[in-house]
């Protein structure tokens, strides 16, 4: 069967399975908004923006575990989704991302609307193509989404010449053979899978008097909380988490620590640094979480489990490494591994809890973290939430109880202002059946708020949050503490008025400004099922505490 | 230390700056690199001679194992052969000539050109002869010099390569891959 290029992406997003796409159109890829024109199946979700198509892709992707698909011209259109990208690379996000490019005749010419985004995407990309040759179309399309779903997960760009997109090309359906790439590379993935480390990681935690479980991104994104949690309670080991292993383990289990590192719990750090055995898995060891090198987990053997061997040494050594899927490795050691008594560390445990609570002062006459708090008991634990970076973050990670993977979805690595909007689209859209939150501040809120047009266009039913300081309250917080008070460039003001700014999009708006009204306020915002704004006014010197100082130990926190 | 790395990689054009752009934003440092085809032309091989330690090697293979292009890296051990090649166009006057052919002779390379003004001599070996017999000229006057990045080769049966799993099948990797 001959079809165009543009026709033959179409067949192959049907094959993925592919139903729903963000984009916006130009003039590179117009053949293929050409096909997409009589297309059923596939709905596209046009943005404002790239970048907020980049987002939605990702929160879709995050929110469902299956691929996120972005369409978009070449040039500014295709530049505009690399802060998009580099989110999605950071935080190991399936995403396929189809560009424009001008013909290949006219590459490398300084073409109007041409830019090499292969090139700027190398260092942000699991893999990218420029497709050359238009009869590699159909297995370029099917490898690019085998590479972006399988082993840690990464967004991969496929840079699509106009002619390329007009060509006429043999169209065969795949034959689901596999992939060249994935069979050559077996033999390195399992040159690190070694089944002795598997024993002698049953040997130290049998052994071990005090373990702590480490939970990452990797724990959601291969769904393996419920094999933690059996793992978890079978050593009676407390688990913390990292900002991206929000999810894992049940907010409310007495075994749960909640985070670990800069914003961390005091008792998740001190359990960490008081442990002798510390069991990573799917985690990074991010510098936000081991923030000295030298002061981590001083006393602990460390065993790492991660899918991706370039983790393993690279800024935690780890003494008992084992590479593959976390969910399989954690159900064969909690088949292994001996059924332990709660123990004094666990009452240890438990005190440092009782001692040492995540608090706030309450001074204000609006709590940010009691709009979470309530927020959370409101949604009974249900919502999904999306947050902004910043204090926002933070707080959304520390004062709402995540139960399951994929509820909580974050700019973790990147830290990309202006990703959370975006992405509560994409989550609403992929997941009806569930409340979408989106948790931000007014600097973050202010950079991508363009996407309230998307938002009011399709009737997305998200709530838009915004924590209403009137300045970039965590470079505030740094200020505050390390640069003695001198607020440059992070004061805002009273700047936009929110409520007039959803009111210009159509969208109802609520304000919050005393914790008397959070709950009537929330309440209502959560019973509409269509988009709001809930702006809250809270006070410029609310801080994320407890605090661990840039380069200082875990276990050395202020608050 | 110095370590020598065998890459693999597909033989298409933007896979050596993915490469070479992995170097840069890991913040490994190189000491040289040398590219060309192998006995199959769908595959390259590079050879990276990197300056650093275990941790070093260790990350550089696992980041180079992760490029998709990348289809095996092997360190390349102490049995093994090492060469590099120098061209080095050394001033030469008529009293002086004989000098330095002498001195090319002892190194075994070559005198692949001569004029009234100059000489230029052709050596291949390992770093530090090519270094020696740099140094040996440098009194003459070195007026230009080109070298090629370490190639290496392991002794005997050890061997860098790789066997496509799925030939028969004519399942081939496409070269629209960067």
């Amino acid at each position: 069967m001959k079809l165009t290029g543009a026709q033959v992406l179409i067949e192959c997003l049907k094959e993925q399975k592919v139903d729903l796409i963000f984009g916006y159109p130009g003039g590179a890829v117009l053949p293929i908004y050409d096909a997409l024109y009589n297309t059923r199946g596939i709905t596209h979700i046009l943005t404002a923006h790239e970048q907020g198509a980049a987002h939605a892709a990702d929160g879709y992707a995050r929110a469902t575990g299956k691929p996120g698909v972005v369409l978009v011209t070449s040039g500014p259109g295709a530049t505009n989704t690399v802060t998009g990208i580099a989110t999605a690379y950071m935080d190991s996000v399936p995403l396929v991302i189809f560009t424009g490019q001008v013909a290949a005749s006219l590459l490398g010419r300084d073409s109007f609307q041409e830019v090499d985004i292969a090139g700027i995407t190398m260092p942000i990309t699991k893999h990218n193509y420029i497709v050359k040759d238009a009869a590699r179309l159909p297995h370029i399309i099917r490898e690019a989404f085998d590479i972006a779903t399988s082993g840690r997960p990464g967004p991969v760009v496929v840079d699509m010449p106009k002619d390329v997109q007009t060509a006429l090309i043999e169209y065969k359906p795949d034959d689901g053979r596999p992939m060249e790439w994935k069979t050559r590379r077996k033999w390195y993935e399992e040159a690190d899978n070694n089944p002795e480390n598997i024993e002698k990681a049953v040997e130290l935690i049998n052994k071990c008097t005090s373990p702590v479980i480490l939970a990452g991104g990797g724990i959601n994104i291969s769904g393996a909380n419920r094999e933690l949690r059996e793992f978890a309670e079978k050593i009676k080991a407390p688990v913390c988490v990292s900002l991206m292993g929000m999810g894992a383990f049940p907010g409310d289990h007495p075994y749960f620590l909640g985070m670990v590192g800069m914003h961390g719990t005091r008792y998740a750090n001190y359990a960490v640094s008081n442990s002798d055995c510390l069991i990573a898995v799917g985690a990074r060891f991010s510098d936000r979480v081991i923030s000295k090198v030298e002061a981590f987990a001083p006393k602990a053997r460390i065993i790492h489990i991660d899918i991706d061997p370039a983790e393993i040494n690279k800024n935690v050594t780890a003494h008992i490494p084992i590479c593959g899927d976390v969910k399989e490795l954690l159900s064969g050691l909690a088949d292994r591994v001996a059924e332990r008594d709660e123990s004094g560390w666990n009452s240890q445990i438990q005190e440092w809890k009782q001692d040492h609570p995540l608090k706030y002062r309450g001074k204000s006459a609006l709590s940010p973290q009691y709009v979470i708090e309530k927020l959370y008991e409101l949604t009974e634990g249900k919502a999904i939430i999306t947050t902004e970076v910043g204090q926002n973050q933070m707080w959304a990670a520390q004062y709402y109880k995540y139960s399951e993977p994929r509820t909580f979805l974050t700019s973790g690595g990147l830290g990309a202002m202006g990703y959370g909007l975006g992405a509560s689209i994409g989550a609403a859209m992929g997941r009806p059946d569930r409340r979408v939150v989106n948790i931000a501040g007014d600097g973050s809120f202010k950079m991508n708020s363009t996407e309230l047009a998307t938002v009011s266009k399709y009737q997305v039913p998200i709530v838009q949050l915004v924590l209403n300081n009137h300045t970039l309250g965590m470079v505030r917080q740094w200020q505050d503490l390390f640069f003695q008070g001198r607020y440059s460039q992070s004061t805002l003001g009273p700047d936009v008025d929110f409520l007039k700014l959803a009111d210009a999009y159509g969208i109802k708006g609520f304000s919050i400004s005393s914790n008397q009204e959070v709950e009537r306020v929330l309440k209502e915002a959560l019973s509409l099922n269509e988009p709001v704004l809930v702006e809250c006014d809270i006070s410029p010197d609310e801080k994320v505490y407890p605090m661990v100082a840039p380069g200082a130990a875990i276990d050395n926190l202020i608050d | 230390m110095k370590y020598v790395l065998g890459v693999l990689v597909d033989n298409h054009p933007g896979v050596l700056s993915k490469v070479s752009g992995l170097f840069s934003r890991r913040g490994f440092n190189i000491d040289s690199l040398a590219v060309g085809e192998t006995e199959n032309p769908e595959v390259s091989r590079i050879t990276i001679v990197v300056d650093g330690d275990e941790y070093i090697v260790d990350q550089l293979t696992k980041q180079l194992n992760k490029l998709i292009n990348v289809i095996k890296v092997s360190v390349i051990g102490e049995d093994s052969i090492s060469r590099e090649l120098a061209l080095i166009k050394v001033r030469a006057t008529p009293v002086t000539r004989n000098q330095i052919v002498d001195i090319v002779n002892i190194f075994r390379a070559k005198v692949v050109d001569v004029n009234r003004d100059s000489i230029i001599v052709e050596i291949t070996g390992d770093s530090k002869k090519i270094a020696a017999l740099e140094d040996m000229l440098k009194d003459f006057g070195i007026l230009e010099l080109v070298r090629t990045g370490t190639i290496s080769i392991d002794r005997g049966m050890k061997m860098v390569k790789y066997i496509r799993p799925n030939k028969e099948e004519g399942l081939y990797y496409g070269e629209n891959v960067l």
